[in-house]
Formats: C-alpha cells, structure tokens, sequence
C-alpha cells in the first residue's frame, strides 16, 4: 500500500516530465524525418559532390553515441560560440541522430521499389523529380514504415538520456525525486513503467502495422 | 591532439562493458528464446513480458535502477558490476528476440530429420537446430553488438570509467570543451567500423553451414 502511496505522490511531478519527453521526441521527429528523406536521396543520388557529405552525415550521426551527440551539442558547441538551451539541444541533437538512422530506412524502402517502374516514368516522359515525387517516395515510404515506427519507439527512449543536459524531463524528475527522498527504487520503477507504458503499446502498434503492410507483399 | 591518450584510455572498459554485457545477454537469451516458442500459453506470456519490459525501458533507467535503486539500501553496488549487470538484462531480451528469429529461419525439415533419427527433443536442439540458429543470428547480433558499444556511453553517467567518462573530464579541465566530445565522437565511430567488418567476415564464412 505505501508504495502505490508513494507513487501517487510521485505521479504529477513524473507526468509533467513525460510530457517533456513526448514533446522532445516529438520535434526530435519532425526535424528529422525531413532531413532522413533528404539524406537518403543525397546519399543514393548519382552526383559525388552530393553523395559524400550525405553519407559522411549519416555515418558520423549513426556511428557516434546519441548520449555523445547531446554532450557536443549542449557542453561542446558553447566553445564554438553557439549556446544552446538544454531543450533545443536535445532537439536538435536527438533530431540529427533521426536523420541518420531514418535516412538509411528510408533509402532501403526506396531501393524496395521495383527498377520496372522507374523505366516507367522514364517511358512516360516523367521528369526525374516527378517520378521520385509521384512513384517511388509515396511506395517506397509505405515499405519503410514499420521500421521508422519503430526507430521512434528508440528515440523516445533515448530522451531520457537528455537528463544528462539538465532537462527536465521524465528520468530527470524521477532522479531529482529520488535524490530528495532517498526512495530511488520505488520512483524509478515508478518512472520506468512510465515509460514501458509509451513504448510497449507503440512496439505492439508496430508489429500489428508490420503484419499488416507484408499482406500485400509477394 | 593532447586529449587523443586520456580519452584512449577508457576504450579497455567501453569494450568489457559491451563484452560482458553481450555475453551475459548471449546465455540469458536462450531460456528467454525456448520459452517464448513454448507450448504452454503462461510460459509464453512470462517470457514475453519479460522480454518486452526489458526492451521498452530506456537503458539509461535500467543502470539507475540497478545503481541507485537497489544499490542505495542493503547492498552497495559499483558502477562497473551495475552496469554490466544491466546491459547484460537488456541484451538477454534483445538477444532471445534475434534467436528467435533464427529459430524460425531453421527449416522445418531439420526437425523431421532429428525425429527421424530419433534424437530426443533436447538433442535435436542442441546438436543439430541450435548451431545453426546461433549461425543465422550472427549478422543481427553483431548488429546489437555495435549498438551496445554505444548504448556502453551511457555508464558514464554512473561514474564507469569509459571513453566518454574521460572525454566529459578533459572537457571540463580545459577551455575548449568541444574538441574532446568530439574526439570521444570520432573514438565510437573508429571502434564500429572494424566490429561491422569481422562480423561480415564471420557470417560469410559460417553462412556455408547452414542447411537450406
């Protein structure tokens, strides 16, 4: 009885950080799935001088810890001349670990696309952005699906590493609860179910989608 | 270029990290993998709770909970025991999955055989289903293998003494606080490109003994 006590008192501080951590993976996403798309074009396109820095991006964000790329971000690029907010730094780090890893799905779901209908365009007099535009970004999208579904369950997870730059958000309270309470274990359990209660439901959604969409596969 | 030697020097603990982790993950995930694929419904539901709790909490909140949760009372738990304690619990979960995999990548066909030997179930999976599951799931192991060696980054937190540790050390002693994160950066890039190569090597020449 004391512990579920305990953490109803708990509860109103960890889902204010929960929250954080929603939103944080939330604009993490939104930055970075754009980004993934123009990094998986960069790096399948034809001309080198766009191909390199493309696949050096993608190397460099998908080769370097996330925990690493949030220390640059936030304690590194001040000596640089650029400071940063702990929440921008966390968006911005976490949104350019997205881009790396969403960009390699996505150049997979397009490679998925079968060459035929690019002879197709071709034959139909398409423009080489119209037939990426219209035949195969909106296929080869629908393939990469699940797995970008799940890449976000990952970066959700991965905001609790932004406690490390003084976010707020919901491994942070639960640490700073602990730290004033000394009840560590009852208030991270408390904060890990939180979190298993986000991502648990979000892998099952994944599986259900992916069962799904290789219905219509041969 | 000063900071190149001190950050080196937690390269040995960033890789005992990710190798015991693995290893602990490698034994654990059997039990987890054969219970999964069990013919009673509770085992099956046991072992995938298990699997999906371990996977859906953020490592970073199983290190606190092994270090500050159960090693704030009775007993007291090191940072380097704590975390291999708890990227050896992660692992066993993302590894029963991977043998899971390969366990249903092994043809049907294999299991008829050992019948037809008469193996006892056991035997059958020991001698003849086990090697080549273990075959097949190399080329994702070694995938998660390369993700723990980064995911070892986050012991840092608890004070284990690893790459990025010493990087967050020489960049608070000095002025210039970017290049060693960035060095620390160029270090986990330089570790996983070797890694990735001698599993490609490894699964190419293992991939031969695998009945199709």
């Amino acid at each position: 009885m004391t512990v579920l006590q305990d953490w109803l008192g708990f509860l109103p501080q960890l889902a204010s950080g929960l929250w954080v951590s929603v939103v944080v993976c939330l604009a993490a996403i939104v930055v970075g799935l754009p980004l993934g798309l123009a990094l998986a074009l960069g790096s399948s396109a034809g001309s080198r001088a766009l191909r390199w820095p493309a696949i050096a991006v993608v190397e460099i964000g998908r080769g370097a810890p996330a925990l690493v790329v949030l220390q640059v971000f936030y304690f590194g690029l001040p000596s640089a001349g650029l400071t940063l907010s702990s929440t921008m730094a966390a968006c911005l780090a976490l949104a350019l670990t997205t881009a790396a890893y969403t960009s390699e799905i996505i150049r997979g779901g397009l490679q998925a696309v079968p060459r035929g209908e690019l002879e197709a365009t071709e034959a139909l007099g398409m423009s080489r952005p119209d037939a990426l535009r219209f035949v195969v970004i909106p296929q080869g999208i629908r393939v990469a699906i699940p797995p970008l579904m799940g890449f976000g369950v990952l970066i959700f997870q991965a905001t609790s590493l932004a406690y490390t730059i003084a976010l707020p958000e919901l491994l942070g309270r639960a640490y700073s609860i602990g730290s004033s309470t000394f009840q560590y274990l009852s208030v991270l359990a408390l904060a890990g179910l939180m979190y298993a209660a986000v991502t648990i439901p979000a892998s099952l959604l994944t599986d259900r989608v992916e069962r799904r969409m290789s219905r219509h596969l041969a | 270029m000063d900071y190149v030697g001190p950050i080196a020097s937690g390269i040995p603990m960033s890789l005992l990290l990710t190798v015991l982790g693995f290893a602990i993950g490698a034994v654990g995930g059997i039990p987890l993998a054969l219970m999964r694929r069990s013919r009673l419904r509770s085992v099956r539901f046991i072992s995938r709770s298990i699997i999906e709790l371990l996977r859906g909490i953020p490592p970073i909140v199983w290190i606190f909970l092994v270090y500050f949760g159960i090693g704030n009372g009775l007993i007291k738990v090191e940072p380097v025991p704590a975390a291999i304690v708890a990227f050896g619990l992660i692992s066993c979960a993302y590894l029963a999955e991977i043998y899971r995999g390969g366990l249903s990548a092994v043809h049907r066909g294999q299991w008829e055989a050992g019948v037809a030997l008469g193996l006892s179930h056991g035997d059958q999976l020991a001698r003849i289903i086990g090697p080549q599951v273990m075959r097949y799931s190399i080329p994702a192991a070694a995938t998660y293998a390369i993700g723990l060696l980064k995911d070892t980054s986050i012991a840092f937190t608890i004070g284990a003494q690893e790459i990025l540790f010493f990087a967050d050390s020489q960049a608070k002693q000095s002025s210039d606080a970017l290049t060693p994160y960035l060095v620390a950066a160029a270090a986990y890039i330089i570790l996983t490109v070797p890694c990735a190569w001698f599993a490609r090597s490894v699964d190419r020449r293992l991939r031969v003994r695998i009945a199709s």
